[in-house]
């Protein structure tokens, strides 16, 4: 829906709430949470715009509510509301109302740190509690600028300064972030600034309402608090499909030539468009990958992206759609060239006529890309891309996209798909779930959605547990071949129970498709039961709206199909003994 | 814009924060007269009112609200 792209339309989010909580709830595929908002404030409106935004994302979350102020007690001693809940994301949601103790005039220096790390502790003790207790994402507000400077320009920087108090305070949280897993922060000081901090801070709806914020920037909280959410679940874009003329550069390439498209230092518009493709290149260095979907001929394309003033070159995108065809039809074929579902793209076009017919035709995100100027915030206030796991790998997306692209090519020229495989020169490592890859791991585990046989998501901490837990039998695979090191690509789980292994978790991902590197990991597991002295398999398969493709996955491994119920839930079972290897071209 | 045009689309704020598309108010309706109206709703009524008729209610005046009448009343002062 239109009202969740920026600019936000928060009257009709306001006004139609219960509607579209009503129409998005009966939307196919939802995933459920549960989420645990503590407030230092009123948090009902926060917990009912994040409903929305979180259902517009495919997330169904229940609440729990915090009592008014009560963050700090129920997380420190408990609430058996809280405790009954057991939540899977707790969000803090706090603001400089809730510092209680500010320097005074005439304190000295090291007075003040010791009240900063007072209220400091506050907090971390508060985390501490709740990571022991809940083993969950936590999500923690910084703090927002105050109501007033008392020095006025000196507020910032003497230590005397509420101001310059909150900057130091903020600073300690984001320590802790970069040193705790699972640990979010939801950057309420930006969305203050950028709200317009006397109308945030606007005091009527906190001594009216005990509201922190001004209720209108509401809906700006919750979306920054819903992108937060929906990356951890792995449901962030993950292509930025782009228009050409106009939008990459200004005037049209066909017409107007190479020579005479805006782009580059010389003139204010070239400027603009150069500006915005260093952002997109910026993109591809969280992970996020390019594309052309343009109505051009090819050459003339290629020739406009070789420009010598442009930022953007051919091989920075994955495909390159510049033709004829209706843009959500390229879109498509893009998306199953890629093995993506559309919900994985955002298109970027300034012509609200494309927009509308891919946004029609294909549901996908299409931002108001009015204005080159506006280009870039409107992209990035989308929230499309928030980064909350950033491991190597998504440096590198990019290559493997393309490696796979070349694989593909390579594919062609080969008579036996065993001789072409072995062509590839493949090594696999096979390990359990070595502390360094944990992040890995669970990171797989929200994000594969069509190879994943049980879609049983985990955090950091349910893999950590499975690994050390010694009643699992673990394997995380990683592949590389003479193209690219594809990383760790595959994830497997079995729980151990007397003489039998139930797999909890089997996945891979698309991008190793058909290299037998599932086979291989079969024969693993399979001797690794053997080690353990493991008699028989149990096995599952639970269909969703896209991992039709490994339905008969078992059943091709000899495995039988003991059980399966109306929604189509699967189960299979083998005996060790009766197991046959199969043939594989990968190294071990 | 009259009373009545004021409180037509008043009701029309009702009927979406209720999510009921035959709710019917009058000048005399007060927060006992339906079901959900609590201090909470009575903050997202007032923020849909104060974006439909483009104006902000003062701290005074939302602490003077009886009914849906005295609504009219402060929406007839600013529009």
């Amino acid at each position: 829906m239109d009202c969740f792209n920026y600019p936000l339309d928060t009257k009709t989010l306001r006004r139609k709430r219960a509607k579209i909580y009503r129409e998005l709830s009966e939307k196919p595929g939802l995933i459920e949470k549960k989420v645990a908002v503590l407030g230092g404030s009123t948090t009902n409106d926060v917990v009912d715009m994040l409903s929305i935004f979180l259902l517009n994302h495919g997330i169904k979350a229940s609440f729990y509510q915090s009592e008014y102020g009560q963050y700090w007690q129920d997380a420190m001693f408990g609430s058996p509301e809280l405790d009954a809940m057991n939540p899977d994301i707790i969000y803090i949601h706090t603001s400089w109302r809730n510092i209680t103790d500010f320097p005074q005039m005439d304190m000295d220096k090291s007075t003040v740190d010791d009240l900063l790390e007072n209220q400091y502790q506050h907090f971390e003790a508060m985390w501490t509690a709740l990571e022991e207790k809940f083993h969950c994402p936590i999500i923690q507000n910084n703090f927002d600028r105050p109501n007033y400077r008392l020095m006025g320009n000196r507020d910032i920087w003497d230590y005397r300064g509420r101001s310059n108090f909150i900057s130091r305070l903020n600073q300690r949280f984001y320590d802790y972030a970069n040193n705790h897993t699972g640990f979010y922060i939801n950057d309420i000081d930006y969305l203050a600034q950028d709200y317009g901090l006397s109308q945030w801070n606007d005091a009527k709806y906190w001594h009216m309402y005990k509201c922190a914020m001004n209720m209108d920037a509401i809906p700006y909280v919750a979306q920054s608090v819903a992108s937060i959410i929906k990356s951890i679940y792995g449901r962030n874009k993950k292509v930025l499909a782009l228009d050409l003329d106009n939008t990459l550069w200004g005037g049209i390439v066909g017409d107007d030539g190479v020579e005479g498209i805006a782009i580059g230092p010389e003139v204010p518009a070239g400027q603009v468009y150069a500006e915005f493709q260093s952002y997109c290149k910026n993109l591809k260095d969280i992970g996020v990958v390019l594309a052309i979907d343009s109505k051009n001929d090819e050459a003339n394309a290629i020739a406009g992206l070789n420009h010598p003033d442009g930022i953007l070159r051919p091989d920075d995108f994955v495909s390159i759609k510049a033709n004829w065809n209706p843009k959500d039809l390229n879109l498509s074929q893009m998306a199953s060239e890629l093995t993506l579902g559309v919900d994985s793209f955002v298109f970027a076009d300034d012509n609200p006529a494309e927009r509308e017919i891919v946004h029609s035709q294909l549901g996908v995100e299409t931002p108001a890309m009015d204005g080159a100027e506006n280009y870039i915030k409107v992209l990035d206030h989308g929230g499309y891309f928030e980064v909350t796991n950033f491991s190597g790998e998504d440096m590198k997306k990019t290559q493997m996209y393309h490696a796979k692209a070349e694989a593909k090519k390579a594919q062609a020229a080969f008579a036996d798909y065993g001789q072409y495989l072995d062509s590839l020169d493949m090594t696999a490592y096979i390990t359990g779930f070595e502390p360094i890859m944990i992040q890995r791991v669970a990171q797989l585990t929200n994000k594969s959605n069509q190879f994943n046989l049980t879609t049983l998501r985990c955090s950091e901490d349910d893999i950590r547990q499975m690994q050390d837990g010694g009643k699992h039998i673990c394997m995380a695979g990683k592949l590389v071949d003479k193209f690219a090191d594809n990383g760790i690509v595959t994830v497997v789980a079995g729980e151990i129970e007397g003489s039998i292994v139930d797999i909890k978790l089997w996945l891979m991902s698309c991008r190793v498709l058909k290299r037998g590197m599932e086979d291989l990991m079969m024969n693993e597991f399979v001797s690794r039961c053997k080690e353990k002295g493991v008699g028989k398999i149990v096995a599952h398969y639970y269909p969703t709206a896209k991992n039709s493709m490994v339905k008969d996955f078992y059943g091709d491994y000899g495995f039988t199909l003991e059980n399966e119920d109306e929604a189509g839930n699967r189960t299979y079972s083998i005996n060790v003994a009766d197991y046959e290897q199969k043939p594989v071209h990968i190294n071990l | 814009m009259n009373r009545e045009e004021i409180l037509s689309k008043i009701n029309e704020i009702f009927q979406d924060a209720f999510d009921d598309d035959s709710l019917e108010i009058s000048e005399s309706t007060t927060a006992n007269d339906i079901e959900g109206w609590d201090s909470l709703m009575q903050m997202n009524l007032i923020e849909m009112i104060e974006d439909e008729f483009e104006f902000q209610f003062t701290m005074d005046e939302v602490a003077a609200l009886k009914n849906v009448g005295s609504i009219v009343d402060i929406v007839a002062s600013h529009v």
